[in-house]
């Protein structure tokens, strides 16, 4: 993850959480913010292939 | 350093005579100034060719995967933690190794040489701390503290770590050095311009793989960028698919890098590839206090698990 964020992934895209199947709130939870600051930010720009490249 | 070679061949000679070895791993002289190849000698003879000098950057322990034979190498203290890692990975044993210890003085960097002068670099010759480099038609004499490879001069530990022989005195070991000054440069820029600086810094990349193949960490007998089911990375010069590569490179070395430079020192387009895995080392370092191959009684901290294991960034 530090290395995600080292070479300019935002680090509001990058969540890591630990949700047992008996936390359905915390699931909730969880996916509410992940989805607020992924929305914060706007789409992805960087790291994402438009098009394969043919020769 | 150069008063190291009587004694490394001493020994070489000594090892393969009384067939203590099946084979010797040192340097010979290369084709080009400043390119000394790793030398493989399996007779007495052989070893006549060994050379050392500033120029044995290339790092050994690279190939010691999976011998089977007994083998006796000429070591640096990254080779030697190198070696040491390769031996708690089980891809060679203790046993199988004579380890012919080389107190390191520092390496030079031949791109540093190379961009100093316009025309082609004809000769390098070491005299003490005096590289003498003749190119563009004259002799000029340069400090060889100033021509050090970028790893050599953080180095806090060029004396070998296990050792069966040792060539020399250990020398004295930096003490205090910053060594991620450099890191911490990039740390402190915004995304946007991090995402700059490594699409500048691997946009000359020509997928050569050389950086792999020069690393002693990267002995999977199929690499990732090789496999073709499943795909997992393109294997063009799609900058994504370049990034993806280094990326993900550098997270098969975290715990594991010395920081040797060998990967950097291979690249024909002169990538500094190790700002990606000294960011991996610094945070080992700072999480888990590790410095990769300090010894053979340790586990690595990607394999082991302790109550304390930084996880802050588990939410």
């Amino acid at each position: 993850m530090n290395l995600m964020e080292h070479m300019g992934i935002e680090s509001d895209r990058i969540h890591f959480s630990w949700i047992s199947s008996a936390e359905s709130t915390k699931f909730v939870k969880v996916v509410r913010e992940v989805t607020e600051k992924v929305k914060a930010l706007g789409p992805q720009q960087h790291f994402k292939k438009i098009d394969a490249k043919v020769a | 350093m150069l008063d190291y070679i009587d004694k490394i061949k001493d020994i070489s000679k000594r090892l393969l005579k009384d067939c203590s070895v099946d084979m010797v791993i040192g340097f010979r002289k290369g084709t080009l100034p400043m390119m000394n190849e790793p030398c493989f000698a399996g007779k007495p003879e052989d070893v006549d060719q060994f050379v050392w000098d500033s120029n044995c950057g290339i790092n050994l322990a690279n190939y010691l995967t999976n011998r089977k034979e007994k083998i006796g190498i000429v070591a640096k203290g990254c080779d030697t933690r190198n070696i040491v890692t390769h031996i708690v990975e089980n891809k060679i044993s203790r046993e199988q190794l004579v380890i012919i210890g080389v107190p390191c003085k520092g390496m030079i960097d031949k791109y540093k040489i190379t961009t100093m002068f316009a025309d082609e670099i004809q000769d390098v010759t070491e005299k003490g701390e005096k590289v003498l480099v003749t190119a563009d038609g004259k002799k000029t004499t340069l400090n060889k503290s100033e021509v050090l490879q970028k790893n050599c001069v953080v180095c806090t530990h060029p004396n070998p770590v296990i050792h069966d022989e040792l060539v020399a005195e250990k020398v004295e070991e930096q003490q205090g050095v910053d060594r991620y000054a450099d890191v911490r440069e990039i740390e402190a820029m915004t995304s946007q311009d991090k995402w700059d600086y490594f699409e500048s810094l691997l946009s000359p990349c020509i997928r050569c793989y050389a950086c792999r193949n020069a690393c002693p960490l990267c002995y999977c007998p199929t690499c990732f960028v090789d496999e073709s089911k499943p795909q997992w990375v393109g294997k063009g010069q799609d900058p994504t698919d370049v990034r993806t590569f280094h990326f993900l490179r550098a997270f098969h070395c975290a715990g594991r890098c010395t920081d040797c430079g060998a990967c950097e020192r291979a690249c024909p387009v002169g990538i500094n590839m190790r700002v990606f895995t000294k960011k991996l080392e610094k945070d080992c370092f700072e999480q888990y206090g590790w410095e990769a191959g300090m010894s053979l009684d340790e586990r690595p901290p990607l394999d082991t698990y302790r109550p304390d294991d930084p996880d802050d960034f588990i939410k």
